[in-house]
């Protein structure tokens, strides 16, 4: 230990010889460049050449002769380095490079600020968090499980597929909310109702018939049974061969037996009877024929027709259902609940009642009968026949309300663009231009057929008023419009009009309409200013006209005024002079943001109030642009916040006219007194 | 068998409270509500004039300082304390719901040049003429303990001016150049200086918390980058042969400065100070002439004028954090509260009235362009020296206009050019 120490010493003894301690230098008057820690190099004033480092090299035998070769050409070279550019240069520069990285940073600023500006509403403070009571699966989301209890309850949780966090939906309800919206969803409900109903009917339908003894109705059932079957074995063969081999066999089989059988051979006891009566009746004759026709058809060989034959025969079969046949009267077009036959079905209902009545007749009852107990009579045929009318009814029904919904999305882009804009004359559809709809032109239909109403009526109200039309001998412009009904009694209305013939045999109202506005027309046409001066530069005297050039040239013309608002109303006189007292309150000049009169005037004339508007509608427009809380600080925007990666460039510098809220600066004049 | 009656829903008829006014369906059919334009024109109108009546935007005075206010500062934390700064040295706490100061602290021997408040809240700094920057706790000692600051720092020139980072603990001092400091150090991190000109204001950017800008006594604006070495760019606004008529506010595109956005001009006078709205939409100044003003940030002329009897020259203006209410600091030792909008009512107002005051903000905003409702929104009183000068200054913008377009109809055409308002306002721009 000691002798280690003793080595130490001797060591630093021997540096202290090498490099005796210089004297420190020190601070005798302040110095711009003042190190704290007050420690100053060795030999700071002293220089140090590069042929002193440069020296030892060609000493030291590790370093390599070539290198010694360059450093001994570097030392012997003459040139000069080029001079450093002086230093207004290089800060300028360097602040050139700064400014433009600073630009082109705040620029990343300018689709938010734009964001903002087009805004239609901002609610500061900003980025705020909703207070109250949070949602328990936020709550949740941030929560892990820890201990293995904790662990174990949330395998077996994932093992039962419940949820645990943010979806509360178990995977099966997510599929079956996947699987069908609620549009979907109803239209298949209407769809199994529809069915369910029919089923329902088919079942009652059954039952009756089951019950029914008469055996001509249950022939021509089995025939058209069979006919249907038949088409469906065509189809059969078409769509499930397999299906088709199999009755095929069936029928196979149903043909043998018939073939046994003396079924339809006429050799049975009432074959034997009609044979006797064949002679005499011709039904008989028939029905015999019939039986032998029947066997016949059954015995055949089924033959599989080929496809294009088989298409024909499909096409003339085709069951149609029933409602094309319908005619679709329109009663009301803008009801669509109109539009079913259940309101105007009277008619036909009585049709068919008839034919019921006919085919009773044709059974051989009376027909006074018949019509004395109308409602209790009416057979099974006819409620069945009602009840399937029910059903096509509701077929209908079912159809329009399927049609209208795909029109209805069609229509949604009107909706959508459902403006402000109140309809209420043709001048309003002009500025509209693109929101024309023909529900629009209705409207004033209303009050169109109300004034029809009030022209058709005066015959009623015989004093009171003057009827135009029967006085005056000028034709009138025609207008069309439906007229009610009018019940006037002739002898009164000639002696009527006689009297207001008498009554007003002097006036010609309308010519003196005419002049009137002929007159104003007139008085609106820029007058030509004559400014001639007869004698001036000729000889004058009377009956000396000025020449053409002169009236060509002092005759001045203005330019015609804008056609006036009622040219193409024959029956109307419409002032344009400008009032005192209202002018006082009108706009003279077109306001800066609106390009024409016809959009600020559409952007007045559109109503905010809750007087015009509903509820929503009112707390939409009347919304403030900027609302603020009251006794929130509203903090400055935080960049991480608002802009996630640095996507923009320098180089897509954009000139904002209306500028960067914040980034701005606002410079003033400061002069302080 | 089943009944099919009528049902009624009871909440379209049925009212939620007995305070409630009965709810009546309404038909909106047009034709039953006719005149829509001239019924919405007549309560536009009557709106314009509740507006200028209820237009009362002086809400409490704060007196106690002994000398003019310097400067003011809000708290970064709460909004119902503030701090001014007087030329006598003395810094004051105030409460503003209450009014009263809560804390007086004689800061500086001089005058308080600057006050900021740190981010958190916790502490504020004071520069003065006395060549210190002063550190204090925003709670108050306790009772018998001397107010002393936090941290003192010696500079070796007069600092004019203070701000703090938004979110670091770094702050800037103008004065000889502009330091950026460290709260750990007692010397400047960095210091920028360009010429040698002295800085009276410099201002940390909200949003881009690393920029910063100052005005020099050259009258130029120059912009820094915290992170580079040396300032980004200098700009020479305004002429000095039209000095006298330029008593305006400029705002600039940091990437454009080669001519500003838009030209603010109302002030009769030097303009003093200037504080932006939270929300970032107006701003308002304070100015030589005794007279506060607000302006939206893109229009060129002010929306609002605020002035008394006794406010003399205001030297400093800030809008309060919840874009409220505006502060403004004044020669004659009072700190006035004024509200932004001066026709607001103030408080809760229940859901009628919100909607009420909606519906007439928007009626005015319709109409706004009828000379009526203009003239009604328009008027404004102004004392009559005020407006003796603003005539006067028309008058000479006017003459001065009439010269320009004589030069330019007896010279070479395109020889003068015709400048817009916003290119007569930039000599250079120095990079």
């Amino acid at each position: 230990m000691q002798n280690e120490n003793l080595v130490q010493i001797s060591f630093f003894n021997q540096l202290m010889l090498v490099h005796p301690r210089k004297k420190q230098n020190e601070r005798s008057e302040a110095s711009v460049q003042v190190s704290e820690y007050f420690v100053n190099a060795e030999g700071t004033g002293d220089k140090v050449n590069l042929s002193d480092l440069l020296g030892t090299v060609e000493k030291t035998s590790g370093a390599s002769n070539k290198t010694k070769k360059q450093l001994r050409n570097l030392q012997s070279s003459k040139e000069t380095l080029e001079l450093p550019l002086n230093k207004q240069q290089t800060e300028k520069i360097q602040r050139g490079i700064a400014y433009e990285k600073t630009t082109a940073e705040v620029s990343c600023w300018k689709n938010i600020i734009l964001q903002n500006q087009k805004a239609e509403q901002m609610v500061f403070p900003l980025n705020q968090e909703s207070s109250g009571p949070k949602r328990v699966e936020q709550v949740v989301a941030g929560w892990k499980v820890q201990t293995p209890l904790e662990q174990e309850i949330f395998r077996l949780l994932h093992g039962s597929r419940q949820p645990v966090n943010d979806p509360v939906l178990t995977p099966v309800e997510e599929q079956s909310l996947k699987a069908m919206s609620l549009e979907e969803a109803k239209i298949r409900r209407a769809e199994l109702q529809k069915a369910r109903a029919l089923q329902s009917y088919y079942e009652a339908k059954a039952k009756r018939e089951k019950k029914i003894k008469s055996k001509k109705y249950h022939k021509v059932q089995n025939k058209a049974k069979r006919k249907d079957f038949l088409k469906q074995f065509d189809e059969m063969v078409k769509t499930n061969p397999e299906g088709a081999l199999e009755e095929l066999k069936k029928m196979e089989l149903s043909r043998m037996e018939e073939r046994m059988s003396l079924k339809h051979q006429n050799s049975g006891k009432w074959a034997k009877s009609k044979a006797i009566m064949a002679k005499y009746d011709d039904s008989a004759r028939k029905a015999m024929q019939e039986q032998l026709q029947m066997n016949k058809d059954l015995t055949q060989k089924m033959v599989v027709p080929s496809d294009d034959e088989h298409e024909s025969i499909e096409e003339g079969l085709e069951t149609v259902p029933d409602f094309v046949n319908d005619p679709e009267t329109v009663i009301d077009p803008v009801n669509p609940w109109m539009r079913g036959q259940l309101t105007h079905e009277e008619p036909e209902r009585r049709t068919r009642k008839r034919k019921s009545l006919e085919n009773l007749k044709g059974r051989g009852k009376p027909a006074s009968e018949v019509v004395e107990e109308d409602v209790v009579e009416v057979s099974d045929k006819e409620e069945e026949e009602d009840e399937e009318e029910d059903v096509s009814e509701f077929n209908t029904l079912f159809r329009l309300m399927r049609s209208e919904k795909t029109p209805g999305e069609e229509d949604e882009e009107g909706l959508l663009s459902e403006g402000q804009i109140r309809v209420r004359s043709i001048e309003d559809l002009e500025v509209l231009d693109e929101v024309v709809e023909p529900r629009a032109i209705e409207e004033p239909s209303a009050p169109q057929t109300a004034a029809a109403e009030a022209t058709s009526e005066p015959p009623h109200k015989k004093k009171r008023e003057i009827n135009l039309k029967e006085v005056l001998t000028k034709e009138a412009k025609a207008v069309r419009l439906p007229f009610l009904p009018t019940v006037v009694d002739e002898e009164e209305r000639d002696e009527q009009i006689s009297i207001i013939k008498e009554a007003f045999a002097g006036d010609d109202v309308i010519s003196d309409f005419i002049k009137d506005k002929s007159r104003q027309e007139a008085a609106g046409r820029p007058a030509v200013v004559d400014l001639t001066l007869p004698g001036w530069g000729e000889w004058g005297g009377v009956g000396l006209k000025p020449p053409r050039w002169k009236r060509k040239r002092f005759r001045i013309k203005t330019a015609p005024p804008p056609p006036r608002q009622d040219q193409k109303l024959p029956d109307v006189i419409i002032s344009e002079k400008r009032t005192a007292s209202v002018a006082s309150h009108q706009v003279s000049q077109l306001p800066f943001p609106f390009q024409n009169t016809a959009q600020f005037e559409s952007s007045i004339r559109t109503p905010i109030g809750s007087t015009w508007n509903t509820q929503t509608v009112v707390k939409n427009m009347t919304k403030p642009k900027v609302v603020t809380k009251l006794g929130a600080i509203i903090e400055p925007m935080v960049k991480e916040d608002f802009i996630k990666s640095k996507t923009t460039s320098a180089g897509d510098l954009v000139f904002l006219s209306n500028c960067p809220e914040k980034i701005n600066f606002i410079i003033f004049f400061c002069c302080k007194p | 068998m089943k009944v099919k009656v009528l049902c009624r829903n009871p909440d379209d008829y049925v009212r939620e409270t007995t305070r409630d006014i009965q709810r009546v369906p309404r038909n909106y059919d047009p034709t039953l509500h006719p005149f829509e334009v001239p019924r919405e024109y007549t309560r536009a109108l009557n709106a314009t004039k509740l507006e200028r009546v209820f237009a009362k935007p002086f809400v409490a005075s704060l007196d106690g300082h002994r000398d003019g206010i310097s400067c003011i500062t809000k708290h970064a934390k709460s909004l119902s304390t503030i701090i001014s700064g007087a030329c006598d040295g003395e810094v004051k706490v105030w409460n503003l719901p209450r009014q009263e100061c809560l804390r007086t602290v004689q800061a500086h021997e001089g005058f308080v040049r600057g006050i900021c408040s740190r981010f958190c809240g916790t502490s504020f700094f004071t520069v003065g003429d006395d060549k210190t920057i002063k550190q204090w706790n925003w709670e108050a000692p306790g009772y018998g303990v001397r107010e002393e600051p936090i941290n003192t720092i010696l500079g070796k020139a007069v600092f004019t001016g203070i701000d703090h980072h938004q979110r670091e603990g770094t702050f800037v001092t103008c004065g000889q150049t502009v330091d950026i400091w460290d709260e750990q150090r007692s010397s400047p991190i960095r210091s920028f200086s360009w010429g040698v000109d002295s800085f009276s204001c410099v201002r940390y950017n909200p949003v881009e918390t690393e920029l910063l800008a100052s005005c020099a006594s050259d009258r130029s604006v120059v912009l820094y980058d915290t992170r580079e070495s040396a300032p980004l760019r200098k700009v020479l606004p305004f002429m000095t042969n039209e000095i006298t008529l330029c008593f305006s506010l400029y705002t600039y595109d940091i990437r454009h400065l080669d001519v500003p956005v838009t030209v603010h001009m109302d002030h009769v006078s030097a303009v003093l100070d200037v504080d932006y709205s939270p929300t970032g939409r107006e701003f308002v100044s304070a100015s030589f002439d005794k007279t506060i003003r607000i302006f939206p940030k893109d229009k060129g002329h002010s929306r609002e004028v605020y002035h008394t009897k006794r406010m003399q020259h205001v030297i400093c203006v800030r809008w309060s954090a919840d874009n409220k209410y505006v502060l403004s600091g004044s020669d004659e030792m009072n700190i006035r509260l004024w509200k932004a909008n001066a026709s607001e009512k103030l408080g809760l107002l229940s859901a009628r009235e919100k909607a009420a005051t909606h519906y007439n903000k928007k009626l005015i905003e319709k109409f706004q362009h009828h000379p009526q409702v203009r003239r009604i929104a328009r008027h404004r009183h102004l004392p009559g020296d005020i407006l003796k000068q603003k005539r006067e200054l028309r008058e000479m913008r006017e003459a001065r206009r009439r010269k320009e377009q004589n030069v330019r109809k007896h010279s070479k055409p395109g020889s003068v050019p015709l400048l817009t308002e916003k290119e007569k306002h930039v000599v250079a721009v120095v990079e």
